[in-house]
């Protein structure tokens, strides 16, 4: 059952300027993405900075109205709903079942709060008035993320980072949701720490059928939880496929130059590495054709001047690259 | 090792005086760096591997201080011990960025946002070489070159805002090259960048070190990023070095427990789609609440009661050139 389908999403963003602040150009920060996400099942959007998977996140739970495309979120059994252009009114009784996780565990929580405040709030301001019944609840969130109960009444300071990125998540699950949007979620943690989140947020997932769009820049930490993984680069979707078969065989230059980025923790696999030359295009002012041809040590003359669709290469795997059949590109492990 | 080391640190404790107790950032660490090789520290936070950094350059802030321990730089007039040096004297001074370079992990926030590139990295090669302005700025657009920043007589007008971090990192170690050290201190060097940016800059660096001889000491928490630089590895935990050795053997036949559950619990791009990984219990203890005996014995799973809560043991060889502080290689007498 697909939970989240998001068709042809895009998000711009004016430019301004001189004292009129007129819009002189657009920053097309995502730029017709498409992907669905099933029930229990994770996919990761991955990229660079600047590449536009935040955007997507932040489009999903409407926290920006997005330009274009439909969002269509199906809660429960009921049918699929549009919630792209939806008013914020309409919204609120679908914002209870996608839920967030973010990054910094040291500025998402409030300070003046109390831990059993903080999880306790999304009950309260959902309708479970009842101080007891919301203890217990709390209660029994804080043991889903293995949590000593006595925390519910201290602060978020005297707890370590691994431990207010649990409190975070049970936050988020306090109202039974059905997607977690995760916008790197261990990535300030120390690796002791990241690997016992990682391993809760799988735990959690076979649990309670959880659905996850999990964003992250480390190519590491996503083989570890993705079902599938998406790459973006400059706003669009460049390849989409399973996990094993993106990181073993991928069949976008971009996907292949990444994965030979990431250091491999031994040192007998110092491998040639591909170094990608320059930098990542401005969305602002994209090149032409395949935005990544300028990088791209496979471009021929039509990746400059025609923009590549997004084909199924494979069974399931889904390339933006004119050359995607033809090419043997490197993965790892 | 038969070389004597360029650089060698001896029980070096660097401790912080706060009003609520002390933190003994650093407890005495030991390690050696070689001539043109690449020193890896790697541990997790508060681990005392910027200190260790720090108290190398003696730019420690206060209420911080270097409380014993030897930090001995070979020189061409001989060694000196710059744990003894005034940190505000003039050999301190004329040691710091002319023989040891530091490079700093955000690189915005280690330039000034007032100068141009040019301006910040020709004051260091005036104040070193005495040198003119002019020459000075035609150094700087040769060293911007050199790191492989784009139209160099272009950018040496601009200011860092105006550029990328990838960019950024590239002029920092532009300003670090400037006086021509022997030693670079690369303090996490890569981990405010992009993936593929990290490669162009952990290339860079890899590529300076062949061509200029210079010695690194590479300061992460990524053990990918130690196994692709590394010749020798010191890992640290709670102010203390744990194991030191070459890199083969420390990710190949590490010892010390937490070297061991620190590679099993790394995610890692070549496991399996979905595979849980190895965890560490408990967290890394607040600094004022530090464990007696073994730093490391609350999270450890060899555990040894009445032994390693009570002592801390002392680092002994473990086989060549390396070294290992636990008390389950202290029967065997090594």
């Amino acid at each position: 059952m697909t939970v989240l389908e998001v068709i042809g999403l895009r998000k711009l963003f004016p430019i301004r300027k001189g004292l009129l602040r007129r819009v002189i150009g657009q920053v097309r920060a995502v730029d017709g993405v498409s992907f669905h996400i099933e029930k229990g099942e994770t996919l990761s959007l991955v990229g660079e900075s600047g590449c536009g998977k935040t955007t997507v996140s932040r489009c999903i739970v409407r926290a920006l109205q997005p330009s274009a495309g439909a969002i269509r979120f199906r809660v429960g059994d009921g049918g699929a709903v549009d919630i792209a252009q939806m008013p914020k009114r309409a919204l609120k009784p679908f914002r209870r079942h996608m839920q967030l996780i973010f990054q910094d565990p040291f500025s998402s929580l409030n300070p003046r709060m109390m831990i059993g405040d903080i999880i306790g709030e999304p009950l309260l301001v959902n309708g479970m008035t009842d101080k007891s019944k919301r203890r217990e609840r709390v209660e029994a969130l804080l043991e889903l993320v293995q949590i000593p109960g006595a925390y519910l009444n201290r602060f978020p300071h005297a707890c370590s980072g691994g431990q207010r990125q649990r409190i975070g998540i049970a936050r988020a699950l306090a109202l039974n949701p059905s997607l977690i949007v995760a916008d790197e979620p261990v990535s300030a943690l120390d690796v002791s720490v990241q690997a016992q989140i990682v391993n809760l947020m799988l735990e959690l997932q076979d649990r309670l059928g959880l659905s996850y769009l999990f964003i992250a820049h480390d190519l590491s930490v996503v083989k570890h939880v993705s079902d599938r993984v998406a790459v973006m680069y400059v706003g669009k979707i460049v390849e989409v496929a399973a996990t094993g078969d993106l990181y073993a065989r991928p069949r976008h230059p971009y996907t292949e130059a990444l994965l030979s980025a990431v250091p491999k923790p031994d040192p007998r696999l110092r491998a040639q590495r591909i170094i990608l030359q320059g930098e990542v295009a401005d969305p602002a002012h994209p090149p032409s054709g395949c935005y990544f041809h300028p990088r791209c040590r496979y471009a021929v003359e039509r990746c400059r001047v025609e923009t590549p669709e997004l084909a199924e290469v494979a069974p399931g795997q889904w390339a933006r690259c004119h050359r995607a059949a033809e090419l043997t590109l490197k993965g790892v492990g | 090792m038969a070389e004597t080391p360029i650089l060698a640190v001896q029980g070096l404790k660097t401790y912080y005086h706060q009003d609520e107790g002390v933190v003994r950032a650093v407890d005495g660490a030991s390690f050696a760096l070689r001539a043109g090789r690449t020193l890896g520290i790697v541990g997790e936070s508060g681990c005392g591997k910027s200190v260790s950094a720090r108290s190398i350059l003696r730019i420690v802030e206060r209420p911080g201080r270097i409380e014993a321990g030897s930090i001995v730089l070979q020189r061409a007039g001989g060694a000196v011990d710059l744990a003894r040096l005034d940190a505000e004297g003039r050999e301190m001074r004329a040691i710091r960025g002319a023989e040891i370079a530091l490079i700093f992990q955000e690189p915005m926030t280690s330039l000034s946002a007032y100068y141009t590139v040019g301006n910040q990295i020709g004051e260091i090669i005036r104040l070193h070489k005495g040198v003119h302005k002019a020459a000075a700025r035609k150094r700087a657009i040769e060293l911007l070159a050199m790191v492989g920043i784009p139209r160099p007589e272009r950018r040496v007008d601009e200011y860092p805002f105006q550029l990328s971090g990838g960019l950024r990192q590239r002029v920092m170690i532009a300003m670090a090259l400037a006086a021509e050290p022997r030693i670079l201190i690369a303090d996490e060097p890569t981990t405010a960048l992009d993936v593929t940016t990290q490669a162009q800059i952990l290339d860079l660096l890899r590529g300076l070190q062949k061509q200029r001889g210079l010695a690194i000491i590479l300061i992460t928490h990524d053990m990918g990023v130690i196994a692709e630089m590394a010749d020798d590895v010191v890992v640290m935990y709670l102010g203390r070095v744990i194991e030191c050795g070459p890199v083969d053997a420390i990710f190949h036949a590490p010892k010390h427990p937490y070297t061991k559950a620190l590679l099993r619990s790394i995610p890692s791009i070549l496991a399996r789609p979905r595979d849980k990984l190895a965890t560490i219990s408990g967290s890394i203890p607040h600094p004022y609440d530090r464990p007696t005996g073994c730093p490391y014995h609350p999270r450890c799973a060899d555990f040894m009661p009445g032994r390693c809560d009570v002592a801390m043991p002392a680092m002994r060889a473990a086989g060549a050139d390396r070294e290992v502080s636990c008390f389950l290689y202290e029967e065997v007498g090594a």
